[in-house]
């Protein structure tokens, strides 16, 4: 004869157990990949290797500043392509996009975003590497920006459709036209959420390698212009991590922990913005 | 009514103490009558013993319409529902009141002897009665008809006061020694005389209840 | 059937006005409802409403959920537009002009018709700015100093200057409920409309909040013409000169409140009143 409360109480405990033993197995890993690059990567990483170029093979020492900087150039000419594009589409879809055309820009949105992004770069390659018959910084900062839009313009159009009808409707009474209720109103409600989608957008893209293979290159230079080709960390590393020399490779490992801090770095400003101003407060 | 609303207990309850009260009245009227015609003063005081229990009702029935308004603001035809029996629990308290004044006439004659037989003054007290009756039949069956014609019907009972009245002058010019009893006499049916305004009253309430209409000022046109 | 209403009720004895009656201007019509029908695609929610709501009282509309009331508030500021496949027949005049003739701006509309909503829905703005949007969107001041006093105006107004005057800077998401609503009455209130739509203003208010914004309705009615739709019929009572009663997308009464709530003509209102059905 079983008892029912002790037999209710066992099947609790197990289920809570094998669910924290899942939570841990996943942060185990998690520590174990950052662990590891933390600990390959200190070594080589110190105020020269952040501020200064590459010295020629053979030679210790350098940096990488050229790639940090490269990177946050792509990454700023991909926000300034992708974030005024992506935030407009999702405010269509959220608004006005509850017809055929709607639906089918979420449909080619969705399509975007599953794309692999080593095929981004081969189309960011097509349409501006060949035609200018050059490597450049707006090539790769251009396929990054087509990565972001899809996941920006989702976020927005999810943000967005959160928004209670009632504060249209309570903008709109007021003898508002209709583009400054989705402006001024709206988009402005939305803030937040959306900030996120971004941010995460940035997060995602800063990682991002392959499209950059075809686009912006890499460099061993210090260059910002924007026709030119441009280092980049990931791509940095990447060539650093199959070179055949010791000290690349640790180069390689310092260049990894960095982005994984300024990836991290922006995850965190996500969860700082969104506490502080907005969380709580929202109706 | 398809549906047993909170509000209808109360409601149901406030009209069996209306109908309580309305019935206590009544019969007041018909034992201080009773006690009167018989010169039974045994009975007579019966009746005037009783009064308390019928002024405790009608504070009863006080309590529950302020209950009501407090606790289930009632509105439309169940506000003038509650609204009329606050106002007929006293009237009919006064009636019973009236019933007792008879009662204490009839002590009052039963110590000496009678002045002349009873001829008018028992059809009075049977009208009274009939009619206390008729206007707890209106207001429990909501019968505006009925409330109507027992309005007109008060003009008998004023006619049958003035006769008395007449009579009993005669009496008491031709004999000064009968002014003390016939003055008694008289009383009495002054009291049965008001007794059926107050009917007129609870008609009136009756019609506003079910009707809406303010009647009393006005008349039944 | 108004006019006969008044002629069957010579004495107000429940005028709810402070004011002296001498100020009061007479009875003029403000909104006019002709013949109304009105569909959501194929489905009709309103049939044949004809309606006459006077200037300066407060019109409740009172009936059970999914009756129409709240449709039909909506046809008054052109609300409906927004939603898709609404249509609609007959007419809708406010100060003799049909709303609903071709060329009618209806911006200009709703800023002589404000609306109030169920749940208040203060703009993610400072409190100032909450009030002040319509007075910009609009263009309603030319200065600093004008559209600083129309803020103060309107939130004196709706009774609620002395108590946010310290903290206009702040987030009007800091507000209790009670607040943010009559922080929406204000709202409305700064762009200076003729008729106030409200619908359910109260009904997620707690009783002391909800007395405010009653106190503050029969107030208003001294400048403006108020329409409520309301679930609470004791507050219809406590707040209207003239109550509405829809049942099923009809219009079934349309009387004085005291006497809707007294001695209602029509069988049905007296059911629905009394809670025998509903």
């Amino acid at each position: 004869m079983i008892d029912p409360l002790r037999y209710r109480k066992v099947v609790n405990g197990v289920m809570t157990g094998a669910t924290f033993i899942c939570a841990l197995a996943v942060l185990a890993i998690l520590f174990a990949i950052l662990g590891y690059i933390v600990a390959q990567g200190i070594a080589a990483l110190n105020i020269d290797f952040l501020t200064k170029l590459p010295k020629p093979v053979g030679e210790s020492g350098g940096g990488i500043a050229h790639a940090i900087v490269g990177s946050m150039l792509l990454i700023g000419i991909a926000i300034l392509l992708g974030l005024p594009s992506g935030i407009l589409a999702g405010l269509y879809l959220a608004e006005f996009g509850k017809n055929k055309l709607g639906r089918f820009i979420e449909f080619v949105t969705d399509i975007l975003a599953g794309t692999p992004s080593i095929i981004v770069g081969i189309f960011a390659y097509t349409l501006i590497v060949l035609p200018m018959k050059r490597f450049s910084a707006f090539a790769g900062g251009a396929a990054l920006a087509l990565i972001m839009i899809p996941i920006i313009t989702r976020t927005t159009q999810e943000i967005i459709q959160l928004v209670p009808q009632t504060l249209r409707e309570g903008a709109l009474a007021l003898g508002a036209p209709q583009w400054r209720v989705t402006l001024g109103v709206v988009l402005r409600s939305a803030a937040g959420g959306v900030a996120t989608g971004v941010m995460l957008a940035i997060a995602r893209v800063a990682g991002e390698t392959a499209p950059l293979l075809f686009t912006a290159l890499g460099s061993h230079h210090w260059s910002t212009a924007l026709d030119r080709p441009v280092a980049s960390l990931t791509v940095t590393i990447y060539d650093y991590a199959k070179a055949p020399y010791d000290d690349w490779h640790a180069q390689a490992w310092a260049g990894a922990l960095v982005l994984v801090m300024m990836i991290g770095m922006t995850n965190l400003a996500v969860r700082l913005f969104t506490h502080s101003r907005y969380s709580g407060t929202h109706p | 009514m398809p549906e047993h609303r909170l509000v209808d207990h109360d409601l149901n309850r406030l009209r069996d103490k209306v109908l309580l009260i309305g019935g206590e009245a009544e019969r007041a009227v018909a034992e201080a009558m009773q006690a009167f015609i018989s010169r039974d003063s045994q009975r007579a005081r019966a009746v005037v013993d009783h009064d308390d229990a019928i002024d405790a009702i009608e504070l009863e029935i006080d309590d529950l319409c302020i209950d009501v308004l407090a606790l289930r603001p009632p509105v439309a035809g169940d506000l003038r529902f509650v609204m009329t029996c606050a106002r007929i629990a006293p009237v009919l308290e006064r009636i019973a009141d009236h019933a007792c004044n008879v009662a204490r006439h009839a002590l009052a004659l039963n110590l000496e002897p009678q002045v002349k037989p009873f001829i008018d003054l028992p059809e009075m007290g049977r009208l009274a009665v009939e009619m206390v009756h008729a206007s707890m039949d209106a207001f429990a069956t909501r019968d505006v008809s009925q409330a109507r014609a027992l309005i007109l019907r008060d003009h008998r009972i004023d006619d049958l006061y003035n006769q008395i009245f007449r009579e009993l002058l005669t009496y008491m010019i031709e004999d000064p020694r009968t002014i003390s009893r016939a003055t008694h006499l008289l009383f009495a049916a002054k009291h049965l005389e008001r007794i059926a305004d107050y009917v007129k009253n609870v008609c009136e309430q009756v019609v506003y209840m079910v009707e809406g209409r303010v009647i009393k000022h006005v008349g039944i046109e | 059937m108004m006019t006969k209403a008044k002629l069957a009720m010579p004495v107000n004895l429940l005028e709810k006005s402070t004011a002296e009656p001498m100020k009061r201007p007479a009875l003029d019509s403000k909104v006019t409802i002709e013949q109304l029908n009105f569909f959501y695609g194929p489905v009709q929610v309103l049939f044949d409403i004809s309606l006459t709501m006077p200037s300066r009282r407060v019109t409740a509309f009172i009936g059970p959920s999914g009756c129409g009331k709240s449709t039909l508030l909506r046809t008054l500021n052109r609300m409906n537009d927004i939603i898709p496949h609404a249509r609609l027949q007959g007419r809708v005049k406010i100060d003799g002009t049909d709303i609903y003739q071709t060329g009618m701006d209806v911006v200009r509309l709703r800023q002589r018709v404000g609306m109030i909503f169920q749940k208040s829905n203060p703009f993610p703005r400072s409190i100032f700015e909450n009030v002040a949007y319509g007075l910009r969107i609009n263009q309603l001041v030319r200065s600093r100093r004008e559209l600083d006093e129309r803020v103060e105006q309107a939130l004196q107004q709706a009774a609620l200057w002395d108590e946010v005057k310290d903290r206009l800077k702040e987030s009007a998401f800091g507000l209790s409920g009670g607040q943010q609503q009559r922080l929406c009455i204000a709202r409305a209130l700064a762009i200076r409309p003729d008729v106030i739509l409200m619908d359910e203003p109260a009904s997620a208010l707690d009783p002391i909040a909800t007395q405010k914004i009653e106190e503050l309705i029969v107030r208003l009615k001294e400048e403006y013409t108020v329409v409520i739709v309301t679930h609470n019929m004791q507050q219809a009572a406590r707040v209207s000169d003239h109550t509405a009663f829809f049942w099923m997308g009809r219009l079934i009464e349309f009387d004085p409140t005291e006497k809707m709530f007294t001695k209602p003509a029509h069988q049905m209102t007296e059911d629905y009143i009394t809670g025998r059905f509903g």
